[in-house]
């Protein structure tokens, strides 16, 4: 930013101290938050124990699924989880993204603060109706105009052939972009409406047209914090339960195709945590909210060390 | 100093209104070429919106709308349509210093880069440019890096450099010191008074002594106190508007005795 300030700012010894009563209260309050995060993965642990000695390591590569045998892995609820989320991201993005920057327009407020409003209310509705939308409206909608000319026309590339059908990973990450489409754009909007205006007015200054100014300039200006928005938004879809489990179809394997039934990590554990009987199955089903945890945990670690190296290059 | 000069812009009965609330009134007057026109008056005199009609800035306002004819070397600028044209030859430069956020060089070469010019002349249009903003000797061995990483002075000739890369012909300046420190204030006078045998200056400031100090036109703007418009009270070289104003309310203002 602008000039250096000397850092070395002396604190005159005349300012009060707060009372140690106060800083006390505090101290205790904040290291409550990371102690009950160690908390929970204890009890999820012991809770698990059982499943962790008997499957290992292996758990996490595993691709079975069967409570008459007894044996557990996690890798089908892994990839579904991963791959929802990725599209759910791929699609709400764009549409964010845009969705932002003409909310974040200067003027014409009436019409933009009813759309943004609108927006905003998607944020409101429960995610248990989602689940029956998706399922009674946009499932068959998507099976007929997305899915089946899809299939038809591109079954060659990987991932993208097979039989469609309505319940699919496909369809879970069409709700999950819907779900997540109000937390990208506001807080994408925001940001961008914090872009200073000098930049915006300088950039026009050049002779740069609309859209010039929004790509060369604004979007680079607001890029740490739209992706902060993006961050946002992935977190909540890899967590997202219910509208999923109604949606996904629910089969615990590795489809070949993105338009065949899938299953995730937060789904399964709703679906079958209150008919899990003996300890191995039980305890499966908690090693999988641990894997849950690991999951969001590795995402944001890896997107706060992509907002560090791009600091580091930038410096903006 | 003053002497004979071309008309650059030529300013006729100019008004302009935000929706329906007048901002000028019959502004008229005309700005020499390659001389440095100072614009000052009290806040909310209108200055900085004539400013804004030269390279139609205020076309981002809702509602903002010009009457009148303003003339850049004959054409008139309120109503053509070929912006990109105008702002070409109309650069501007802001109160907040504002690098673009990319590289010190990006940002020079960002207009050149608009205008669709190659490779070999964007790379001597960018040292060119640099060196015209007394910026070079500071920056020539890092220019990769970000723009934002330079002192705020440093930050401001940097977009003069960037005004500078598409070969304006008249530079716009509003309040280009007002977020600098002295010496950075000084340094950007030098410039803008070296700059001035290329180029028509015209600057808005709330500062009598640099008006005085840079300026061989002045321009004294008021605020109508009945219509609460802006209107132009008195047009003369620098020397004689301060030393001998015609209007009471000009001597009035540069003796401070309102605004």
């Amino acid at each position: 930013m602008a000039a250096a300030v000397d850092s070395t700012v002396v604190v005159p010894a005349s300012i009060p101290r707060p009372p140690d009563r106060y800083r006390t209260f505090t101290a205790v309050i904040s290291w409550a938050a990371p102690a009950s995060l160690i908390l929970i993965v204890v009890v999820l642990l012991q809770q698990a124990w059982p499943s962790v000695v008997r499957f290992g390591p292996g758990f996490i590569i595993g691709q079975d699924w069967n409570q008459v045998t007894n044996t557990f892995g996690a890798l089908p609820f892994i990839f579904g989880t991963v791959v929802t989320s990725a599209i759910a991201l791929v699609i709400a993005l764009p549409v964010g993204i845009a969705v932002a920057v003409l909310l974040a327009e200067p003027g014409a407020q009436g019409l933009r603060g009813a759309l943004g409003t609108g927006i905003e209310l998607l944020a409101a509705i429960p995610s248990v109706v989602y689940g029956i939308w998706a399922l009674y409206v946009l499932a068959p909608w998507a099976l007929l105009h997305i899915e089946t000319p899809i299939t038809d026309h591109l079954a060659a590339i990987p991932f993208l052939g097979g039989i469609p059908r309505q319940t699919s990973l496909f369809t879970a990450a069409l709700v999950l972009a819907v779900m997540i489409l109000p937390t990208l754009s506001a807080v994408s909007r925001d940001v961008i409406r914090a872009v200073p205006r000098g930049l915006r007015e300088s950039t026009v200054a050049l002779g740069a047209t609309w859209w010039e100014t929004i790509w060369k300039v604004i979007l680079p200006a607001a890029r740490a914090g739209i992706f902060g928005a993006t961050v946002l938004a992935l977190g909540r879809a890899l967590a997202e339960t219910v509208a999923v489990a109604m949606v996904i179809g629910n089969r615990p394997e590795i489809p070949h195709s993105i338009f065949a039934p899938g299953y995730t990590l937060a789904a399964v554990i709703a679906n079958e945590f209150v008919e899990a009987t003996g300890e191995i199955y039980q305890g499966a089903l908690v090693e999988i909210g641990l894997v849950l945890i690991l999951v969001t945990l590795t995402v944001n670690v890896l997107a706060l060390i992509l907002v560090h190296s791009a600091k580091a290059r930038a410096a903006v | 100093m003053p002497g004979s000069a071309e008309t650059k812009l030529k300013v006729d009965s100019l008004s302009f209104f935000y929706g329906k609330t007048r901002a000028l009134k019959d502004v008229s007057f005309e700005i020499p070429e390659r001389r440095i026109t100072a614009i000052i008056g009290p806040s909310g005199c209108g200055k900085t919106t004539l400013l804004r009609v030269f390279n139609r800035m205020y076309d981002l306002v809702p509602g903002a709308r010009a009457v009148g004819t303003v003339l850049l070397d004959g054409s008139d600028i309120v109503t053509t349509t070929k912006l990109l044209d105008l702002r070409q030859k109309v650069g501007m430069v802001f109160q907040r210093p504002s690098p673009f956020p990319m590289s010190i060089r990006d940002n020079v070469a960002f207009g050149p880069r608009l205008l669709g010019w190659n490779k070999a002349r964007i790379n001597d249009v960018v040292r060119r440019s640099l060196e015209n903003a007394a910026l070079w000797e500071e920056v020539s061995d890092r220019l990769d890096e970000p723009g934002t990483s330079l002192s705020g002075g440093q930050q401001q000739r940097l977009v003069i450099a960037r005004c500078l890369a598409v070969s304006p012909e008249v530079i716009l300046m509003d309040e280009p010191c007002s977020a600098l420190d002295p010496v950075a204030t000084l340094k950007i006078e030098d410039l803008m008074v070296q700059l001035a045998r290329d180029y028509t200056i015209v600057i808005v400031t709330h500062n009598m002594q640099q008006a005085a100090r840079v300026s061989d036109f002045t321009a004294f703007m008021l605020m109508n106190p009945e219509g609460r418009h802006g209107e132009l009270i008195e047009f003369a070289p620098t020397a004689t508007l301060f030393n001998a104003p015609s209007d009471p309310r000009t001597e009035a203002y540069i003796t401070g005795r309102f605004g």
